[in-house]
């Protein structure tokens, strides 16, 4: 393995994040519970779909710069083998609409459904208050790009903590029912939030050369962000308790396939042709 | 002032070009077309967000969706401006609402047909925003003031989704012979709903003339219809796509395109009801409206409780 493919991996693992979870929060579109939400939850679906963007086009260059046998050990997807060995380059939409599920490695969180507001409210809070603290580390990457990267999505990712802040605040202090469906949320989805806390092999390769991130250490600031807003919310914090594992490592939970047949549908039923 | 004063003053202004604001002195009726209006427009925004919303989780590339996401969120936003301008004139967004739940205020009826492929992003686009242009450009220039202003800002980004969706019809048509067909069954589908779309003819459009007289419509349905389709008949051939229209034929001594007869009777039972699609839009807005009850209701606690607690910290 070259540190160029442990690079790749780690920007697919933020990548493949943003996309994810971009994917489950377009779904609300058209579907809010008022207006201005549903456009509030639109603008955050944008701003990971561009981050996703970015990442992805950087991922291509790399993995194109590649020699042969490197790529080939990359990506399982025939339709991906196919491209690599006819030494056609990949871009943005061959990584988002051409790997299968154990490609991907967004954290198995991400991929959980909407449900209802509350369980997407959760979701999204859990993941924000990874991610702020995690883009403000990265920042300091050694590699120039996913710092630039980080430091220019650093302002999204406040806004999107500070609106899931604010609706777990407003569901948990509000009504009875409120308070009940969001705490029942913060207990469904809680065994999704130890992985992002975790180091996947990706992730020690991106620590030891300087390019990423040290997760585990984010893990205090993470709790103290989550403890402050729960409290504030009057809710409980659940026991830590056993977390599930493996979507960075490409071990996902069922929900990733049907994302994927939807997301990937135009590409596989038309292969090859400009949109 | 005497009622017959007032009357005079608004029929002045009018005649004057001045725009009429929220605290003018209005006729009742002037007052509901206007709220009838504005309200519909508003709807049809809202619920226009479903058959493109429809194929944002699908869209090919990771760019087409990302435009996709932001043009329905537009549309989301010009929702917002309709409902408020429409609110100066004294009737509540849940009052609104309530009436598109129950069926009593309408939508434009071209968001009950289907979106059924891609190509459709790209027809919708082209020939609904297209259309939709056509009706809202001299709205602009309308005498209600924020309904006037509200259009000023909606026909910029309208303008820009029609070229979107006109250059996603261009990336087909350019494309391999299954897109060009895509884009062929596409434009069959939408090309007579979006005719349809400037509403019934003149000689059957009972509100058109007192809405012409006191300028809130400038144009009349069937003037409107025929410049869309001399303007789209014009693009399809930079498509290289057909009409389906086997009538259509440029008239030298009008200068305009004559076109084939439009089937009012599907025109009225869509309004009606009938269209493939108008139980379930209708049903989607619903649950929406009413899945998000709870939401809506636990953040006007919350706010309420906010309130208190500084009321307390103040006293």
């Amino acid at each position: 393995m070259s540190q160029t493919t442990d690079l790749i991996k780690y920007t697919l693992q933020i990548a493949d994040n943003a996309l994810v979870l971009g994917h489950r929060l377009s779904e609300w579109c058209g579907h809010g519970p008022i207006l201005e939400q549903d456009i509030a939850i639109t603008n955050i679906a944008l701003d990971h779909l561009g981050q996703a963007r970015s990442l992805y086009q950087y991922a291509a260059e790399l993995f194109n710069n590649l020699p042969l046998v490197e790529k080939n050990d990359l990506f399982a997807s025939a339709v991906l083998q196919q491209k690599i060995n006819a030494e056609e380059p990949l871009d943005e939409d061959d990584l988002a609409y051409l790997r299968d599920g154990w490609d991907f490695r967004n954290v198995q969180l991400v991929e959980q459904p909407n449900k209802d507001w509350a369980y997407t409210v959760a979701r999204s809070f859990f993941y924000d208050s990874f991610n702020f603290h995690f883009y403000t580390a990265l920042q300091n990457s050694a590699d120039k790009t996913l710092a630039a990267i980080a430091e220019k999505s650093l302002k999204e990712v406040a806004y999107h903590l500070r609106w899931s802040s604010e609706w777990v605040v407003r569901l948990g202090d509000g009504t009875a029912e409120s308070h009940e469906r969001m705490q029942t949320a913060i207990n469904d989805y809680w065994m999704y939030t130890g992985e992002l806390v975790t180091m996947s092999e990706a992730d020690t390769a991106a620590l030891n050369t300087g390019n990423g991130v040290a997760a585990t250490a984010l893990k205090q600031k993470w709790d103290e962000q989550v403890n402050a807003v729960l409290q504030e919310a009057t809710l409980a914090r659940p026991e830590d308790g056993w977390m599930q594992q493996g979507g960075k490592d490409g071990r996902h939970t069922e929900h990733l396939g049907y994302i994927l047949a939807e997301l990937q549908f135009m590409q596989r039923a038309y292969p090859n042709m400009e949109w | 002032m005497t009622v017959h004063s007032f009357e005079q003053h608004f029929e002045d202004k009018i005649d004057n070009e001045i725009s009429i604001e929220p605290r003018d002195w209005m006729p009742d009726d002037y007052r509901k077309t206007l709220i009838r209006q504005i309200s519909q427009h508003a709807h049809s925004e809202i619920v226009g967000m479903l058959p493109e919303g429809n194929w944002i989780t699908r869209a090919p590339s990771l760019r087409r969706k990302a435009v996709l996401l932001a043009k329905v969120q537009d549309e989301g936003g010009h929702g917002l401006y309709l409902y408020s301008a429409a609110e100066t004139l004294g009737i509540s967004r849940d009052e609104m609402l309530e009436q598109l739940h129950s069926g009593k205020a309408k939508y434009s009826s071209i968001f009950n047909y289907p979106s059924l492929t891609w190509a459709d992003m790209g027809a919708i686009g082209w020939l609904v925003d297209g259309a939709a242009i056509m009706n809202q450009v001299p709205l602009c220039r309308t005498s209600y003031g924020p309904y006037a202003r509200a259009m000023v800002r909606v026909c910029k980004e309208e303008s820009f989704h029609q070229r979107q969706g006109f250059e996603i019809m261009l990336t087909l048509s350019k494309g391999t012979e299954v897109q060009k067909k895509l884009a062929q069954d596409a434009l069959n589908r939408w090309w007579w709903p979006s005719i349809m779309m400037f509403g019934p003819s003149d000689d059957n459009s009972p509100n058109t003339e007192k809405s012409m007289r006191w300028r809130i419509k400038r144009f009349t349905n069937d003037e409107l219809r025929q410049k869309f389709i001399d303007v789209t008949v014009e693009q399809t051939k930079i498509l290289g796509l057909e009409v389906p229209d086997k009538d259509l034929k440029w008239n030298e001594e009008r200068g305009h395109y004559d076109f084939g007869k439009i089937n009012w009777d599907e025109f009225w039972n869509v309004v009606k009801g009938n269209g493939p699609c108008n139980k379930q839009r209708l049903e989607t807005r619903k649950k929406a409206w009413e899945d998000g009850a709870w939401v809506r209701d636990a953040a006007m606690a919350h706010a309420e409780k906010r309130k208190n607690k500084k009321a307390a910290k103040a006293a």
